[in-house]
């Protein structure tokens, strides 16, 4: 339920595997590759890369830190790299629960949480041939960042 | 003694790749190897403050030894999401 992957994600298939018989709720969050930058320039592409065994494991720790938080849930996590195009999924949360209420918190607290500490880069390629790696500490907050 | 040096985004940029075996004295620190690689790098420099540096895949502060057959990331900020 957690992984780092090369090719096209699916959300759907995430959401599968996380449910089981006693949850009543999934959530899923997908960020995806937009047109326009935080300072609006055209964007033709991003590129991501990560420390994969590093991103795993603080995966991991987020989806231990969120059951722990809003109680019992089950949360995969599964990032893409390499170079994605507009419309590509970039990384999909599904985070599934007892209840409705516990499955949004967690699938919003799993998706800040990697923003904010998952070793994962991201170069964003613009229109005319300029790219920029993007640090979302820089973002002003959690939720109005990228993806 | 023998390290494995990974770097990710702006790091791997300045280096030129995303990783490199360096051969550092026995009882190298973190810190060293940085001051080495900035010594050929200059640029290095530029991102020593927002740079984090992991031994084995956790964050190591600059002071900690190192052993032969470590990997030590070099991780600027990230950007993941």
């Amino acid at each position: 339920m957690f992984a780092i992957v090369r090719d096209p994600i699916d959300t759907a298939a995430l959401a599968a595997q996380v449910w089981s018989d006693s949850c009543g709720a999934v959530v899923t969050f997908a960020g995806i590759v937009r047109e326009r930058s935080d300072d609006d320039r055209t964007v033709d592409g991003l590129s991501y890369e990560a420390h994969e065994s590093m991103a795993l494991a603080e995966f991991e720790r987020i989806a231990a830190e969120a059951a722990q938080r809003f109680g019992p849930c089950r949360i995969g996590i599964v990032h893409r790299v390499g170079d994605l195009a507009v419309g590509d999924v970039a990384v999909a949360v599904a985070a599934a629960a007892a209840h409705r209420a516990q499955a949004f918190d967690a699938c919003e607290y799993a998706i800040d949480a990697l923003k904010a500490r998952a070793p994962i880069w991201k170069q964003e390629h613009y229109t005319g041939g300029a790219s920029e790696w993007i640090d979302n500490a820089c973002r002003s907050s959690a939720r109005s960042g990228a993806g | 003694m023998r390290i494995r040096v990974l770097a990710f985004a702006r790091v791997r940029e300045v280096l030129g790749s995303g990783e490199q075996i360096l051969d550092v004295g026995d009882g190298s620190t973190a810190a060293d190897v940085w001051q080495m690689l900035c010594g050929r790098f200059e640029p290095l420099k530029s991102l020593a403050s927002s740079t984090r540096i992991a031994r084995n895949g956790r964050i190591v502060s600059n002071g900690e030894p190192l052993r032969d057959g470590d990997e030590l990331a070099l991780l600027p900020p990230s950007g993941g999401g």
